[in-house]
């Protein structure tokens, strides 16, 4: 592990309305990540990215207290986030899961009026408040003539339009995304992600993704964690982190890292089979 | 298609109302309450419908006043409250496990019940109160069992359901194995308990079950909210703030508790739990776990079920277990065939 990692994992968080320290996740008796730390600076578009099974989807449950570390606390707006009551805690960070089902036979509407659910009760089930921010989320997220179609009718991508604006509805300065571009073509990954780029860059929103792509990464984050077996390998603006040296580091894969023509920002391009296995051969030859 | 109303006080208080649901909860009660009136009025002495009507608020004469308050409203008030509460509990446990097979008939909750009532009928020869007592015992352990057993990471479908008919398939052993054992006396006994049936019942049925719906209907119907939130999944509705595990043990505890009780006080009446909350759903059309108009729908379904037990065959009564299972099942086929149809069997 760098030397870098390291001290990252025992910074103590101060400021930050979002942090991790020292963590300890595990399900059941496989544990993850320990003594992971971690903190999201306020008003960033935070992107972590790692490998397969490097507990990015992970992290990202424990900061939304969907899972409780078993050692370490995460922090929302200085509270250990578990102790906090659960709708407070849902009107100020959202989350986007991997994994929703949307119930048979409901509608567009209906489904992201469900959004507002933090911010009712009993007897207050439906102000009007609710029916604007509902239908502002809808237009928002470019569905707002699909308020009345069924949600089993949608393509894949209006779909997750819908459960954004459903998360959008729930107001939150904070919101989550679990691979929000998953299962999606790239025409509707761009769309996806410029919509999270816009709701950071309008609100104010601090965006916390999980993201596979790497170069999606890289153009669309204002923060990026890079992740390898539950230990930050680095952390900081991708312009400053993304290396071929980092890339090697974190996913085992020998690359060459250009500006992007479009953005600037580092671009990913795989090395060519042929010099990868060179590579290996080489690497292979030294250990001998 | 919108039938959402919001109705809101200037002091910012707001109920949200689904028009079509809303109709369908009143013409359901209405439906209900005409049939109790007919079924008072059906029997051996007849009496017309207004003169029930006249007699319930108390201006009857003696004799139809003894025929109405003292035999026949108890039968039908126990019919209304075992109806809503197969429901209402059929509409939780179906909403819990997201699918309409995770009700309480197929999940062995009928059958654990029987044991419980088989027990104290074939072992201790126990009185009615007694093998009540024993059927509600045996309906609370066997819905223990199922959830200790189902228990991982929380409830989930199929798994539910599996364990249900696991759980079903040993209790319907024991249930027959003690039938074996008993005397032919003890037997035609356990026989007619185990089909359900209204027949007999008074007041002494009638005050514990009513006692249990005026606490559990509105603690379930105020945790509505939260289990509708449930149905789009454990993280959705952990990042919406439902307390996840808390408001499913509740709603799972209440469901067994109704089904339980409304079994031990007229047997396990077929059906009914399996039924009700489809049927309510397809005429509110409305997603979400519709628990009002399962409630309606099933205590408008167990009177009318024992109206037409009464009175379809002639003088031969049959008891309501009997028609209910009829109509249920071929339900229950409908529902295999259509759910097959549109691939999710």
């Amino acid at each position: 592990m760098s030397g870098t990692g390291s001290t990252l994992n025992h910074r103590r968080s101060t400021v930050n309305r979002l942090s991790a320290e020292n963590v300890t996740l595990a399900y059941d008796q496989r544990v993850i990540a320990e003594q992971l730390s971690v903190e999201i600076p306020d008003n960033s578009f935070t992107v972590i990215v790692g490998p397969n099974a490097c507990g990015k989807s992970t992290l990202l449950r424990a900061l939304s207290r969907m899972l409780k570390p078993n050692a370490g606390r995460v922090l929302l707006d200085g509270q250990v986030i578990q102790s906090m009551p659960a709708k407070k805690v849902a009107r100020t960070l959202g989350l986007l899961p991997q994994s929703s089902i949307a119930p048979d036979g409901i509608t567009v509407g209906d489904l992201v009026g469900r959004g507002r659910y933090p911010h009712q009760g009993l007897l207050r089930q439906w102000s009007a408040e609710d029916e604007r921010v509902v239908q502002e989320s809808m237009a928002r997220t470019g569905i707002a003539e699909l308020a009345d179609r069924y949600v089993d009718e949608l393509s894949g991508g209006q779909r997750q339009r819908v459960w954004i604006a459903m998360a959008l509805a729930q107001q939150t300065p904070l919101l989550l995304l679990d691979e929000p571009t998953t299962f999606l073509d790239i025409q509707h990954q761009i769309d996806v992600l410029d919509l999270c780029a816009d709701l950071h860059e309008e609100h104010g929103r601090t965006l916390v993704a999980v993201l596979h792509d790497l170069n999606h990464a890289a153009r669309y984050a204002t923060h990026l964690i890079a992740l390898r077996e539950g230990r930050v390998i680095a952390q900081g603006a991708p312009k400053d982190i993304v290396t071929a040296g980092l890339v090697e580091e974190v996913f085992r894969l020998r690359c060459q890292v250009i500006d992007d023509p479009e953005t600037g920002t580092p671009l990913v391009v795989p090395a060519a089979r042929g010099t990868r296995a060179k590579g290996a051969a080489e690497k292979a030859g030294a250990m001998r | 298609m919108k039938t959402n109303r919001a109705v809101r006080s200037p002091g910012g208080l707001s109920v949200r109302l689904d028009v079509r649901a809303l109709t369908v909860v009143v013409v359901l009660l209405l439906t209900a309450l005409t049939a109790s009136v007919v079924l008072i009025g059906t029997g051996d002495f007849p009496i017309p419908a207004g003169d029930v009507l006249r007699t319930l608020v108390g201006e009857g004469n003696a004799g139809q006043e003894f025929i109405v308050t003292e035999l026949r409203l108890p039968r039908v008030l126990v019919g209304l409250l075992v109806g809503a509460s197969l429901g209402l509990g059929g509409a939780l446990f179906q909403s819990i496990s997201r699918n309409p097979l995770g009700s309480p008939d197929v999940l062995g909750l009928g059958q654990g019940a029987t044991a419980g009532a088989l027990t104290v009928i074939v072992l201790f020869s126990g009185t009615a109160g007694q093998v009540a007592l024993g059927a509600l015992a045996g309906g609370l352990v066997t819905g223990f069992a199922i959830y200790a057993l189902a228990w991982k990471r929380g409830v989930h479908g199929y798994r539910l359901v599996l364990v249900g008919i696991g759980v079903s398939a040993i209790v319907t052993a024991v249930n027959g194995y003690l039938l074996t054992k008993s005397d032919i006396v003890d037997a035609a006994r356990a026989v007619v308990w185990m089909t359900g049936s209204l027949d007999g019942r008074d007041w002494d049925q009638v005050w514990p079950l009513l006692a249990l719906c005026a606490v559990l209907v509105p603690l379930v119907l105020a945790n509505g909210r939260g289990l509708r939130m449930l149905e789009m999944g454990d993280d959705v509705s952990y990042a919406l703030g439902v307390r996840v595990e808390r408001v499913r043990l509740l709603l799972m505890l209440s469901a067994v508790l109704l089904t339980a009780s409304a079994t031990a006080a007229a047997g396990p009446v077929s059906f009914v739990a399996l039924t009700a909350p489809q049927l309510a759903r397809r005429l509110t059309r409305a997603p979400g776990p519709n628990l009002a108009a399962s409630l309606c729908m099933g205590a408008a379904l167990l009177v009318t079920a024992d109206w037409v037990s009464q009175r379809a065959f002639g003088a031969e009564q049959l008891p309501v277990g009997v028609v209910t299972g009829v109509l249920g099942g071929v339900y229950l086929l409908w529902l295999l065939v259509t759910e097959r149809r549109a691939g999710r069997i």
